[in-house]
């Protein structure tokens, strides 16, 4: 009898356990994160300075994106920020294959390659910024000693954004790097054994031996790489804070300028909830994927 | 392996190897080099325009002694700032999170997958959807401006990358360890602190890396919930100082290695953990 009672407390502190378990995630996590999502929808249909009470505006603050110039910068560079980052799964694979030999010291070099991604990008922005100065940055030397003038990047119009992705793909390929070393380390090589008994060698082997094992990196670089494109915020501040001109405006940063200095809360949610919109696209496939080898 | 081992290879090759793995090693880490550097160049270098050149002498103590200042720079008090932030987010984000890591993990209850979906989803999200509620929020309730109010936000955000990976890492472990605890009478709080976190040590390495530096590197939290240097972090306090100190480029680089620093040097010592870490789940599976 006393056996049967201490069973059947054992049996429900297990069926409670789950709940006191997941509290305190559950609880800051739904306050700091789950709750604001939706506060910011809500916001975005509403005029309102931060202030002073909200007023209803309904679809005002998406139709007024359709007209402002400047949402059409954001949206036409963070295409930028998306495609040309893609440059960083592709460079770093390439580094990765490059690097996947055994010699002395390889280790400390494969981390002194990794070592871009560690540093803050409040750092990797200023260290840019000033490597494009044209009055006193290594670029203008470089560039002298090919005979070219000085070039001012990040206030140029038309090339501030690029500058700005070229700093932002010098931790992201670190990053990619370090994935598709870790695949290769992992690389079947039987498989490869085979294949070079077949005859594949070079761009063959790569293609049809190494890549397909590699997938689940490929996979994982290509997320990190789109969510980090779509998130770039950082360097934007650190670099140019928009400029010159708004030239080089994101979402990201758009919505930050909206809210903080111009006090437009509701326009800013709208142009928050637009980012968002386009990121639960790549969520949603990186969640499928995630809960379909869950099962 | 792939490529063909380089030691197959005929020795002119191999040299040649060598020499192009140096020369990239030197070009990738060229930004690096130059705010190193001119950290350590005087300041006279810097106005009479030697900003590349040998530096005319080294001034390393005057530069790095000049940011810790504190009557010349707030460089210090951002410092420590983020020391005291961060560390009590990593702790409180790696308690919470292995907790909840393993009710995802062990307890076969209604709903769990959707909970870790939520988990996965929301740390993915873009920053800007949170901005105006979580800094209204703060304002409400006398978080905005405090050290502890980042703490909070830190801990709450991370919470969802680190249980996503724990909860991964528990899923691993042999459940007849669990399962045998129970019938000796372990009760499930027992089960959790004496069995699992033992068991989740190298994990919790990991995680406590990543953490580190992520919150450490944060800049768009102290950019918008942080309003005085009494809670400045050093990410947000570095991009202020480049108004004040404006043309002296060594000071500059120096608060940059100094902001830097701790995450290099946390990786440097860990790096096992941390590539393991950031690889964890996705590369292998």
């Amino acid at each position: 009898m006393e056996k049967k009672t201490v069973n059947k407390l054992l049996k429900m502190q297990q069926k409670y356990a789950p709940v006191y378990f997941l509290a305190p995630a559950m609880i800051l996590f739904s306050i700091f994160v789950i709750w604001p999502i939706f506060q910011s929808i809500w916001i975005s249909f509403h005029k309102w300075d931060g202030f002073s009470p909200m007023t209803w505006v309904g679809l005002k603050n998406y139709r007024k994106l359709f007209d402002d110039p400047r949402f059409y910068t954001s949206l036409k560079n963070n295409i930028y920020w998306l495609v040309f980052m893609m440059l960083a799964p592709l460079v770093g694979l390439s580094l990765a294959l490059f690097l996947n030999q055994q010699i002395k010291g390889m280790r400390v070099i494969k981390s002194l390659f990794f070592f871009p991604f560690v540093i803050n990008l409040v750092v990797v922005g200023l260290v840019f910024s000033w490597f494009y100065n044209p009055d006193l940055g290594l670029l203008s030397v470089l560039l002298g000693v090919f005979g070219i003038e000085p070039i001012p990047i990040l206030a140029d119009e038309k090339m501030a954004t690029f500058g700005i992705i070229i700093a932002g793909l010098w931790p992201q390929t670190a990053y990619c790097m370090i994935l598709y070393l870790t695949g290769l380390a992992g690389v079947n090589t039987q498989i490869v054994e085979a294949g070079r008994i077949d005859g594949a060698a070079g761009w063959q082997m790569l293609r049809h031996v190494i890549l397909p094992q590699l997938r689940p990196a490929t996979i994982v670089a290509l997320t990190v790489t789109v969510i980090g494109a779509l998130r770039s915020f950082d360097l934007i501040a650190t670099m140019t804070a928009g400029g010159p001109w708004g030239s080089s405006y994101v979402l990201a940063y758009h919505m930050y300028d909206e809210a903080i200095f111009n006090f437009k809360m509701g326009y800013g949610a709208a142009l928050a909830v637009v980012l968002f919109l386009i990121m639960s696209v790549f969520i949603y496939f990186f969640l499928k994927r995630m809960i379909d080898t869950e099962k | 392996m792939f490529p063909t081992p380089i030691q197959k290879r005929i020795v002119p090759v191999r040299a040649l190897y060598v020499v192009g793995v140096i020369l990239l090693l030197i070009m990738w880490l060229l930004p690096m080099v130059a705010i190193v550097s001119t950290s350590i160049r005087p300041g006279s270098d810097i106005s009479s325009g030697n900003y590349w050149g040998i530096p005319s002498r080294i001034a390393i103590v005057e530069n790095y002694s000049e940011v810790f200042n504190p009557d010349r720079s707030p460089m210090l008090r951002y410092f420590i700032n983020s020391t005291v932030m961060t560390l009590p987010a990593v702790f409180f984000t790696i308690l919470f999170s292995s907790m909840a890591g393993f009710a995802l993990a062990v307890y076969p209850f209604k709903g769990r997958i959707a909970l870790y979906a939520m988990f996965i989803a929301g740390n993915f999200i873009p920053y800007q959807i949170l901005m105006i509620p979580v800094r209204t929020m703060f304002v409400k309730f006398g978080l905005f401006d405090t050290i502890i109010g980042l703490v909070i936000f830190h801990t709450a955000f991370q919470s969802g990358f680190a249980t996503f990976f724990l909860r991964n890492f528990i899923v691993e472990l042999p459940f007849s360890l669990v399962e045998s605890a129970r019938v000796e009478g372990a009760t499930e709080p027992r089960i959790f602190f004496s069995i699992m976190i033992p068991l989740l040590r190298p994990a919790l390495a990991s995680l406590g890396v990543l953490l580190f530096t992520f919150i450490w590197n944060d800049f768009f939290w102290a950019l918008t919930l942080v309003q005085s240097d009494k809670a400045r972090p050093i990410t947000f306090g570095l991009s202020a100082l480049k108004g004040q100190w404006l043309i002296s480029w060594n000071l500059i680089a120096a608060g940059s290695v100094v902001a830097a620093l701790p995450s290099v040097v946390v990786f440097f010592i860990l790096q096992k953990q941390f590539i393991q870490g950031l690889t964890f789940g996705g590369v292998k599976e």
